[in-house]
């Protein structure tokens, strides 16, 4: 006891902690949380190899007259896609962390109050780039030789990973508003299917009927796939990528006010 | 006489007044007044569903009030969150601990979260992880602790820097005597250190050990409220507990004490137990001597204060049947 009491009695307070500080140290967590549970990468790499390989070797002669023809189109769409399904976990772990009732601890704390959130998806945003890095050198090895340079590639990811960070963004507000992790699944894949199926990610929307290459191309993960495409070939879709930003810029204006909302108000 | 302070002048840790919470349709939370001096364990006591969560989140800022005001350690729940949650810490029913991280994690990830640079995180961790007699699993996932330890590492994550007020949620509920019995020499030593420590329980054993006052909450609402000493004496002169012989001759046995002591008898969980209420002393030998004529034989029997057990029955007992007289009356 009085060992304890010593312990409790011997010290300073420290100073107050800032917002930069505390959304760190949130974001150290969910890293270490990556070395416990490996498995959450698997998604990440699963989901990729496989689609490259069906698409590629299945479809790819059709689509494209050669497999290796088809790669150097799909490729920067398998790394939209990919990144933007892994956004999805950004819900469902949110939704894991409030109903194990860690997060009443972390509100009730002195802290900026959305450095929980921030951290996450700071951390998230690690997970996307392994997930690019996965994507990049399993088509290197399948025979993807992207004509840009090396700088494009790395503009490309970046691009990516700002469009990723605010679609996130939704999934929080998802993550918050359903019971379970499961439902938050299962919702935020069916929104996500039909979004990144009805773009230029798998196709060229040249062949589809009017109205529905008419939402193909304002679709902003075609417009993103579009970017990045040009970018890894060596030139720059300017008009593509302003629409990327802007769409980026709202999605946080509009979702991240609600996530706050959600969060303070969640009981 | 400023607002903050109780009769004795001692500055309060907790003034709350008429505190609501609804969850849809139902009170949860039915009117809620407080009054708790710094430096003192204050205990909640009540049922599931009393409503001992949702107060103590309320004055934890997780919750907001639908009614009442509070003002905690000297600031207001509402206008000044920011300062009631540096002063105060709540370690929930729920572990509120990361099961997938190990236990040393933990305290880096609270310590930094409380202002720490790195490295002093790191130390200050293993020095409250120490007090706390779990250096052993420092590097150990809380997935695969016991519930003691876990308890003891969420109460830890608290303290690492001490807090004025400290909510705890039921800590000692599912734990083994040894375990319970750390965790109360942690309030104890946190105690003397001046934090206040607002307790609630089921136990009705561990709010008699630990707590300076007792609030009894049933439905929203606090039915009783004192020392346990005088929650005791308002139910009564004592107790007349009877152990028989045969379980089998208990109901029998019930009828006739009610009968001698024109009090109700309560059965206790174990099935040879009855205890009833004495209006007078002298009662308890009539009632002794009804059994002896009726053939129960008694393998035991005691007087004695109430228990916090028979406190909490009576108040809530005698609730139940004065809302079932009003109803009789309106019908
Ligand atoms: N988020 C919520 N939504 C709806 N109802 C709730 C919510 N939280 C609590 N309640 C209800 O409010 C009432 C009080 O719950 P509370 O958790 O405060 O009780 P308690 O006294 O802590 O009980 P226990 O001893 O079981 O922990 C219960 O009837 C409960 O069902
Ligand atoms: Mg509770």
């Amino acid at each position: 006891m009085t060992k304890m009491r010593a312990a409790l009695v011997e010290q300073e307070r420290p100073p107050c902690p800032n917002g930069i500080a505390t959304s760190l140290a949130f974001a150290w967590r969910a890293l270490l949380k990556i070395k416990y549970i490996p498995e959450q990468l698997l998604d990440v790499t699963f989901f990729p190899v496989m689609f490259t390989l069906m698409f590629t070797y299945l479809f790819g002669g059709a689509l494209a007259g050669s497999t290796s023809q088809y790669l150097q189109f799909l490729i920067p769409g398998i790394l939209v896609q990919t990144v933007v399904f892994t956004t999805v976990y950004t819900g469902v772990s949110l939704n894991d962390d409030i109903s194990k009732g860690t997060f009443d601890r972390f509100r009730s704390l002195p802290i900026w109050s959305p450095s929980p959130l921030v951290g996450a998806l700071i951390a998230d945003t690690v997970r996307y780039m392994i997930a690019s890095i996965i994507v990049i050198i399993l088509g290197l090895i399948l025979g993807f030789r992207p004509t840009g340079s090396i700088l494009g590639i790395i503009a490309g990811i970046v691009l990516v990973l700002i469009f990723a960070f605010s679609l996130s963004w939704i999934f929080t507000v998802i993550g918050l508003i359903l019971q379970t992790s499961k439902a938050v699944m299962g919702i935020s894949m069916t929104l996500l299917f039909p979004v990144t199926f009805a773009s230029n990610i798998f196709v060229d929307p040249a062949t589809m009927p009017g109205w529905l290459r008419t939402a193909v191309n304002i679709n902003p993960v075609s417009l993103l796939t579009t970017a990045v495409r040009a970018l890894m070939g060596g030139h720059t879709a300017f008009t593509e990528i302003v629409w990327v930003l802007i769409a980026s810029a709202v999605l946080m204006l509009i979702f991240s006010p609600i996530t706050m909302y959600l969060y303070r108000n969640k009981h | 006489m400023n607002n903050d302070m109780d009769t004795n002048n001692q500055p309060l840790a907790i003034k709350a007044t008429g505190l609501v919470k609804c969850f849809g349709k139902h009170r949860a939370v039915n009117g809620i007044d407080l009054a708790i001096p710094q430096g003192t364990v204050y205990g909640f006591l009540g049922p599931n569903g009393a409503g001992k969560t949702t107060t103590m989140k309320i004055l934890a800022t997780l919750l907001k009030p639908d009614e009442g005001q509070a003002k905690v350690m000297g600031h207001d729940l509402i206008k000044e969150a920011d300062a009631v949650r540096s002063r105060v810490s709540l370690t929930g029913q729920f572990a509120s601990v990361d099961e997938d991280l190990n236990g040393i994690e933990n305290l880096i990830l609270i310590a930094r979260l409380m202002g720490y640079p790195s490295r002093s995180a790191k130390k200050r961790a293993s020095e409250i992880l120490e007090a706390f007699g779990l250096q052993d699993a420092a590097k150990r996932q809380v997935k695969k602790y016991s519930g003691g330890m876990r308890r003891r590492l969420d109460i830890a994550a608290s303290m690492i820097v001490r807090p004025d007020l400290l909510f705890l949620d039921e800590p000692t509920t599912g734990l083994d005597p040894r375990s319970r019995n750390q965790i109360w020499d942690i309030v104890r030593a946190l105690v003397s250190t001046g934090t206040t420590v607002l307790l609630s329980t089921q136990y009705l054993d561990e709010a008699d050990q630990l707590a300076d006052r007792i609030a009894v909450i049933d439905h929203g609402k606090i039915i009783a409220e004192g020392t346990s000493g005088e929650l005791k004496a308002s139910v009564g002169s004592g107790v007349l507990h009877v152990r028989l012989l045969d379980p089998s001759t208990r109901d029998r046995a019930q009828q006739l004490l009610s009968e001698a002591l024109s009090a109700p008898v309560h059965l206790s969980s174990d099935p040879v137990a009855l205890s009833a209420q004495l209006t007078r002393t002298k009662a308890a030998s009539e009632a002794l001597a009804a059994l002896d004529a009726n053939q129960i034989e008694v393998s035991q029997f005691s007087l004695g204060q109430p228990s916090l057990d028979e406190v909490f029955l009576t108040l809530t007992g005698k609730r139940a049947d004065s809302e079932k007289q009003k109803e009789g009356a309106k019908s």
